[in-house]
């Protein structure tokens, strides 16, 4: 199949548009340096009961403050040691990655969901419609995010689900922001002018013709609030109003080690730097694609 | 102008307004109040007695309007865990998170704007590789983390600061670095961003060609273009600083309103929570008020389009 269009393309004039965009993918360091570790991270989360050496919740007290392997106290059964009530750090760390991946998922696809509503529905309309969005944004901006999210999660109670909800309903602003540019961009080009003038449906024309072309911008911006809403979760746990023990968060790790601290830094250490691994890949990834689609496809 | 400017106030008071009516009902709608304040193991008449006492009985609405108009009165209420007037603690730690505020500020515009018009005056050296490093890595590391980090190695290994505490000036500089590292990089990218798009120009191609030296050229010819978008920016991330206080204060113990917004969250004590959020977010809209009308002072093409 491949090799019976070969020879069409290149009477058209060279590779297709998709295959140069796949050699300007894996032609990007960063892109692909980001991709490799957030699949990795992924694959662990995913095979954690099988990748974890043991139960991240089960305590020995008969095993507590096991320092990592690097140190001259470290053993082999625990490689990264053991926490204050003597539970695997490793395991903890491996589980741990499910609820920063659970999180940044979750929040993206919600605050996705009503942001790009709001953005496209802004851009597309125009007029009172926009001026009503905007309005909206402008609120929502003015509201002291840490601050609300800590406030609400404190008053219902703190818990994974809690968390996705209070950070998905608060953290679109982005989205409807950039959203909003993008489509009003869109929106005067002719192939849009066309579809309204072939009598297409208004939602026909935005789901087939606005958002396909918007979607590039759509991807970066998930990309920042997935790794915005992560670092956020870890920060509420971090404060102990957000993911309770004895969940592995990472923040909640941190914040169970700082008692720790001052003789077994690496209870901080680990987790911290398993969140800004994943943060890192997370926003590679996403400044990756921003250049690959860009127009010209800068390397 | 004057024009613009109504409009822009009259969005402003409207903006405030609605955020304050939406909080108060986020806050009241998220728990029960009179439960949190009876604590642990009230009777149910006991829970009722405090409905009452404290007017929680009543419809929301009618509560919101009770609560905006002694706010507009200056009466803040009482914190329910401080006992005391909530107007007075919030003054008497405000000044604290201004500072702690307003040195980060300074902190991350003193680092990023040379860095950022070194990096953009020689694009793919060392310096713009270091630039986008900073950038890269505080963006994907936790403040709280960075702000353990400095605490292990300035104040534990080498011994020279205090770890927490604020009572002196040497109180200040871990939590200003830590807050001011966490927008800088945001300054950085737009600084840059600025210079290379001005650096093209016209104008700065005219002083070049007159013959004027390079420092002359950025200094006093592209740096003023460039900086414009950052005083906008400035504004809109002193309200971000001043919330992102609540995690470097709380753990600082740097006893500011950050750390006071903490305290009355985790004991529920409402009214201070209230004041504290809604305070913030009339000051964010203040600040964003401010950079309008200077934008639009700066810029014609604002005011009138």
């Amino acid at each position: 199949m491949s090799e019976a269009l070969a020879p069409a393309a290149l009477e058209l004039g060279g590779p297709s548009a998709q295959a140069l965009m796949w050699r300007r993918v894996y032609a990007h360091k960063g892109l692909m340096i980001g991709a490799v570790i957030l699949i990795a991270i992924v694959m662990m989360a995913l095979l954690a009961p099988l990748v974890a050496p043991y139960d991240p919740y089960a305590q020995d007290l008969t095993q507590r403050l096991i320092p990592p392997i690097w140190h001259e106290r470290g053993t082999w059964a625990h490689a990264l040691g053991t926490d204050n009530l003597g539970r695997d750090y490793l395991s903890r760390l491996i589980y741990g990655a499910r609820i920063s991946l659970l999180i940044g998922a979750a929040v993206m696809v919600i605050s996705g969901l009503i942001g790009s509503s709001l953005g496209l529905a802004a851009g597309y309309f125009g007029g009172r419609v926009d001026a009503v969005v905007t309005f909206i944004i402008t609120v929502r901006l003015a509201m002291p995010l840490i601050l609300v999210a800590l406030a609400v999660v404190a008053m219902i109670g703190g818990s994974l689900w809690v968390v996705i909800m209070v950070l998905g309903l608060l953290k679109w602003d982005r989205f409807a922001v950039v959203m909003r540019a993008a489509t009003q961009q869109v929106r005067g080009l002719d192939y849009v002018a066309a579809a309204e003038a072939s009598g297409a449906l208004t939602a026909r024309i935005i789901v087939g013709e606005v958002l396909p072309n918007v979607l590039p911008h759509l991807i970066v911006v998930a990309s920042v609030e997935a790794a915005s809403a992560i670092l956020l979760e870890a920060a509420l746990s971090f404060l102990g109003l957000g993911v309770q023990p004895p969940l592995p968060s990472w923040g909640l790790m941190i914040a169970e080690a700082k008692t720790y601290m001052f003789f077994s830094f690496w209870l901080i250490a680990l987790p911290g730097s398993a969140l800004a691994l994943l943060v890192l890949s997370v926003n590679m990834l996403g400044d990756g694609v921003r250049d690959v689609t860009a127009p010209g496809g800068r390397s | 102008m004057i024009a613009f400017a109504l409009k822009r106030l009259f969005l402003a008071i409207l903006v405030a307004l609605t955020v304050s009516a939406l909080v108060f009902l986020l806050l009241r709608a998220s728990g029960d109040v009179a439960i949190a304040l009876a604590g642990e193991g009230a009777r149910a008449e006991d829970i009722e007695n405090i409905r009452r006492i404290y007017g929680l009985d009543r419809p929301l609405l009618v509560q919101y309007f009770d609560w905006l108009f002694r706010l507009l009165q200056g009466d803040f209420g009482q914190s329910l865990y401080f006992k005391t007037d909530v107007l007075g603690i919030v003054l008497d730690k405000l000044p604290t998170t201004i500072t702690l505020a307003l040195l980060s500020l300074a902190f991350a515009l003193a680092v990023s704007v040379p860095l950022g018009v070194l990096a953009a005056a020689y694009p793919n050296s060392g310096v713009d590789r270091l630039c986008l490093a900073i950038a890269v890595i505080g963006q994907a590391m936790p403040n709280f983390f960075f702000a353990l980090l400095l605490i292990m190695v300035l104040a534990v290994w080498f011994h020279l600061l205090p770890v927490s505490g604020s009572e002196s000036w040497a109180n200040f500089v871990m939590p200003t670095v830590a807050l001011g590292y966490y927008v800088a990089p945001a300054f950085m990218r737009l600084v840059r961003a600025g210079m290379i798009e001005v650096l093209a120009s016209d104008y700065v191609r005219t002083a070049r060609a007159k013959g004027l030296s390079g420092v002359s050229v950025i200094g006093k010819h592209a740096l003023r273009n460039a900086l414009v978008p950052v005083v906008a920016l400035a504004a809109v991330q002193l309200g971000f600083l001043l919330s992102g206080s609540v995690v470097i204060e709380t753990i600082f113990a740097l006893d500011g309103a950050g750390f006071l917004a903490f305290q009355s969250i985790t004991h529920k004590d409402l009214p201070v929570t209230q004041a504290l959020v809604a305070l913030l977010s009339f000051i964010y809209v203040g600040l964003t008020l401010a950079a309008d009308l200077i934008n639009a002072w700066l810029d014609p093409r604002i005011r009138i389009g």
